[in-house]
């Protein structure tokens, strides 16, 4: 083979590209043990946990990127990590859906929002009140 | 000179007015092209999502997601994204109108509805209408982010799960350009953006856990990776309808200070020919 047998790396997360271009090789944290992968792996499809993942460039250089979280998958010659930005665990995310829910009910709750629609009401009836006194200046002087 | 000074601080008012809404339209420009980048900046993560998953389905047709199964609708959720903030035109009236369009088509068909309100305005319109609202967050500001949304995506996508919904629709307002944003709905479960006719590849992959755990896994981001860019979306929505919307406001702040200006130049002129008037015709008088 004239090439050397290089792997194609995107690490990209919801909020943006992270990196993209040729590797000689990546680790990367999966849920079961961490990874290392050469060119012409098998294909394999994996959830990452928190923690680096490191590129190893063309040139000889190592690039490290910390992912929250995330899945990766792996072909003989391309390599997509989909990393999250947040970190991520069953607890986190029960007490954040909690959370959510809580917002929700105290927001049916919390009737206050009608006592401020009854404030943009007067609020309402004062400007139209100031334009007609403009209209009838306009007139008056016109 | 009756009426001069209150058209004099009238047109101070005004006049402070229109530099608060030519403020507000500078920034509202400003923040609506980084609220651009970060739309174009989203897109990759869901076309790779969607790439994997395809690949992923491909590779398992016999393992079937609930959340790629069609069942019959009766519960409908739907996310709607408002902003938390007003002055943007007619942007929040819009999205909430294609809502209530989409909440009577489901409730003529006998749907239960129950709503997940991402943004005060929407929290602050639809719960007027007595919907359960299973899940609400609000004061994301310009930047939202993935992490704030998780939470309130998850409460859906269990109730999903658990079977008190069959169908989850997102609205949110479309940026189509600077001049036109669009209210736009988006089924989100069932999936139905799978297309996996173009995959040219067949892979047999290995699993790392198993094949239903990743799949979970990639579902649940990719859902949460489309909220994230509605949020996103709606931003540069609000941001180019209120840069509009400032802008048209500083026009008719300017039109209005021409208007008492004249006004005012007569009234001043009315009264100095009063006064030259009467101081000739008491001259003539003596």
């Amino acid at each position: 083979m004239a090439d050397a047998p290089s792997l194609h790396v995107d690490i990209v997360s919801a909020e943006g590209e992270i990196y993209s271009g040729p590797a000689a090789m990546v680790f990367a944290p999966a849920s079961q043990g961490d990874l290392g992968i050469y060119p012409r792996h098998a294909p394999l499809l994996t959830l990452l946990k928190a923690g680096e993942v490191r590129v190893h460039t063309v040139e000889g250089e190592e690039q490290h990127f910390f992912v929250g979280g995330g899945a990766m998958e792996v072909q003989p010659h391309k390599v997509t990590v989909l990393a999250d930005t947040a970190l991520r665990a069953k607890d986190i995310d029960e007490a954040a859906a909690l959370a959510a829910k809580q917002r929700a009910e105290e927001a049916l709750k919390d009737r206050s929002g009608l006592i401020s629609q009854a404030e943009a009401l007067a609020e309402l009836a004062r400007a139209a009140a100031q334009l007609k006194m403009l209209e009838r200046l306009r007139k008056l002087r016109g | 000179m009756p009426g001069t000074k209150e058209i004099r601080t009238k047109i101070a008012s005004v006049k402070s007015t229109q530099k608060i809404t030519k403020a507000m339209q500078m920034v509202a420009t400003s923040k609506m092209r980084r609220a651009q980048e970060r739309m174009k900046l989203a897109r990759p993560y869901a076309q790779k999502m969607l790439n994997v998953i395809g690949h992923l389905t491909e590779a398992n047709p016999d393992y079937c997601h609930p959340f790629l199964q069609e069942r019959e609708a009766k519960s409908v959720g739907v996310i709607v994204i408002s902003t938390d903030r007003g002055l943007a035109g007619a942007l929040n009236a819009n999205v909430f109108k294609q809502t209530l369009l989409l909440l009577r088509e489901w409730q003529g068909k006998g749907a239960q509805i129950s709503l997940c309100l991402i943004g005060s305005k929407g929290l602050n319109f639809f719960r007027r209408l007595g919907l359960p609202i299973l899940a609400n967050v609000s004061g994301l500001g310009d930047r939202p982010h993935v992490k704030d949304l998780i939470g309130t995506v998850k409460v859906m996508l269990d109730a999903y799960r658990e079977g008190r919904l069959d169908r989850l629709y997102l609205v949110n307002a479309q940026f189509v350009n600077t001049m036109t944003q669009k209210p736009a709905v988006e089924q989100l479960l069932p999936v139905q953006a799978l297309d996996t006719d173009d995959l040219q590849e067949h892979w047999d992959y290995i699993y790392e856990p198993e094949a239903a755990a990743i799949l979970d896994g990639l579902l649940m981001r990719y859902i949460e990776s489309q909220v994230y860019r509605g949020a996103v979306e709606n931003v540069a929505s609000e941001m180019a309808a209120r840069m509009v919307a400032m802008k048209a406001a500083s026009d008719n702040a300017g039109k209005l200070i021409n208007e008492l200006q004249l006004i005012y130049n007569k009234a001043r002129q009315a009264a100095i020919t009063k006064e030259l008037s009467e101081i000739v015709g008491g001259a003539a008088a003596v």
